[in-house]
């Protein structure tokens, strides 16, 4: 089953873990830390996302709500019922998975604006359990006292050792997800994603396919979710409404469609850019919607692949 | 006890659904012309919304003139961002011109505050605040008010699409653009054409709500969602699905309100609306594409 990856592959892997070691040594304050691990967070939410949309074709615009369950379920048990965090976050995953199966054997049925509009209307449904089910929520003041994580005797409570936590799990989920683009499953997405007609003449069950890898992209926004929650210890529904699905989607479209590293990128580049855009005080949000439009105006590839486009032109490499 | 309120939910649901349905018409005639879903629709809205109060509060123009000034602006804004980003887009793609109306949107959220501030702020009735009882449900003018002008925009929307030439070739190029093109249609003009309309009717949308909810800078989002779910659930594209499902989502929400829970409203339309799709996966009166290989 486990191929190993192409050698180009480990090149740029190794290239990626010794600069996730390096960037801690030369960071000159913790607060970098919090936004290296909202960019890791978020980058996991767009791993799977990008294989959904990128691979499979299908847009969802509810992946915020499988964060936000992955968030809310492991921080209930641990806040509220005291469970151990080795059992709530594996809890909380597996229960969003089957969430993720259930409301995606009917919804990937639809296509197109259908499919949108269904994936979000069930996370407008779960934003509003997670405003108003208060006795089990704390409602739209959140849940606060959720518990950090903790492995045998560490505590990880503090953004630099969570960064290390967190970057380690999307480079286990980045390697898991290049394996499974190269591998038969990938082939047959990125035949759906062509056309799901001919892939299912081809012999491709193109529902299953579809589900499953919805099912897979909820289940690493969950994992996400509930490292976030264990991270932050406390969480809002706010966090969590359909403006985060946008803006993962958002991630995945200026970093570069059906391209993992470039959904990296993406995730790196959005995250950062409201804190870069902080010089600019209330014009903020203006002139984010301006840098947006602006770019996909002029990179509809993706930032990344489009930087290089324009990189190769001119070092004369391109002649068209 | 709580049936004898049941013609004042369906009143209200109606007098919503009917905002509803302006939006959602809006989105339809964008989708036709582009293909497109335009997640600026509910800007529009709020646009129209805060210029007319603006003009009628702050610069006492009286409605009757602020009424068309506000919708020529707002025509003018659509126009731009038809002109602007999505003609100049380099990809044809279908997602990216989506996003990049999620950019515009953002920037006339961001655009907003610094005009209009963040409060929000509202408009007196059209006319007068007596309510008008009609079997046990309490009319107010401004529903009337409501429920009139949609039904004009209606009417003379069905005019412009079925008598006018303009109107025609709109249809055309909704049926098959490729085609339109061969017969001498500037598609390219449609397509302008067609995101002017579509904020002419958010506009019109938002000046007719105003005075029932107040408007803020970030109204425009649930409406555009309203409006979105209402064309969706009538089958999008479809000019009278728009219509059907606007009002019917209106009217589910105010009996969801009623009879249910008013916490939960919006997660009961949502709810039924997700059950109408598995049921009916391309809309009430969508009849699904047959597609070729």
């Amino acid at each position: 089953m486990i191929k190993l990856l192409s050698s180009s592959k480990w090149k740029q892997l190794i290239l990626f873990t010794v600069a996730v070691l390096l960037i801690p040594q030369i960071l000159p304050s913790d607060y970098y830390f919090l936004i290296l691990n909202i960019i890791a967070l978020n980058a996991i939410v767009v791993l799977g996302l990008n294989l959904l949309i990128g691979f499979a074709g299908q847009i969802s615009l509810g992946h915020a709500a499988f964060y936000g369950l992955g968030a809310y379920i492991s921080g209930i048990l641990t806040a509220s019922y005291g469970w151990p965090i080795f059992l709530s976050i594996p809890v909380a995953v597996l229960t969003t998975a089957i969430v993720g199966l259930l409301v995606g054997i009917p919804t990937l049925k639809l296509e197109g604006h259908y499919l949108v509009m269904a994936t979000l209307g069930f996370n407008i449904i779960v934003s509003i359990i997670l405003v108003q089910w208060d006795a089990m929520t704390g409602g739209p003041s959140g849940l606060a006292g959720i518990p950090y994580l903790k492995a045998f005797s560490i505590s990880i409570d503090s953004d630099r050792k969570f960064y290390y936590l967190v970057w380690a799990v999307l480079g286990v989920l980045f390697c898991l997800s290049l394996n499974l683009i190269d591998s038969r499953v990938g082939r047959a997405l990125r035949a759906i994603g062509e056309d799901p007609i001919s892939a299912s003449a081809l012999g491709i069950p193109v529902e299953r396919y579809k589900v499953g890898i919805f099912v897979v992209s909820a289940l690493y926004a969950a994992v996400a979710g509930s490292l976030y929650a264990h991270y932050v210890t406390f969480i809002s529904p706010k966090t969590f409404d359909f403006f985060y699905s946008i803006e993962v989607v958002t991630m995945v479209v200026v970093g570069g469609i059906g391209s993992l590293w470039s959904g990296l990128a993406g995730a790196a580049i959005l995250t950062m850019l409201p804190e870069i855009l902080e010089i600019v005080k209330e014009y903020n949000v203006l002139v984010y919607g301006a840098v947006l439009m602006a770019v996909l105006v002029f990179f509809p590839e993706g930032l990344l692949p489009g930087i290089k486009k324009l990189w190769q032109k001119r070092q004369g490499q391109v002649h068209e | 006890m709580i049936w004898q309120q049941l013609p004042q939910f369906i009143v209200s649901g109606v007098t919503s659904g009917s905002i509803y349905a302006l939006i959602a018409l809006g989105f339809c005639i964008i989708h036709n012309a582009t293909g497109i879903v335009n997640f600026a629709q509910g800007e529009f809205v709020m646009l129209g919304g805060l210029t007319i109060i603006s003009l009628n509060q702050s610069f006492h123009v009286p409605l009757i003139i602020a009424f068309p000034l506000t919708i020529f602006f707002v025509m003018g804004v659509g126009a731009l961002l038809e002109y602007g980003p999505i003609r100049h887009s380099k990809s044809k793609d279908i997602l990216i011109l989506v996003m990049i109306t999620i950019g515009a949107s953002i920037f006339i959220r961001g655009f907003s505050p610094m005009i209009w501030g963040k409060m929000a702020r509202t408009l007196p009735p059209f006319s007068g605040e007596s309510p008008i009882l009609i079997l046990n449900a309490a009319i107010m003018p401004q529903t009337l008010w409501i429920l009139g002008i949609s039904f004009l925009v209606l009417a003379c929307l069905h005019i412009f699409f079925l008598k006018t030439d303009t109107g025609k070739a709109m249809r055309a190029v909704a049926d098959n653009r490729l085609g339109a093109a061969l017969t001498g249609i500037n598609v390219d003009r449609i397509v302008l054409l067609s995101f002017v309309l579509a904020a002419a009717l958010g506009a019109t949308a938002g000046i007719i709500i105003t005075p029932i909810t107040a408007t803020s800078y970030d109204s425009g989002v649930m409406l555009g969602l309203k409006g979105f779910s209402g064309a969706v659930l009538g089958g999008y594209g479809n000019f009278i699905g728009a219509i059907l499902g606007g009002i019917l989502l209106g009217i589910l929400e105010s009996l969801g309100a009623g009879f249910i829970s008013s916490e939960y409203k919006d997660a009961i339309a949502f709810l039924v609306l997700l059950l109408v799709l598995f049921w009916k996966p391309s809309g009430l009166l969508g009849k699904g594409e047959i597609r070729k290989v």
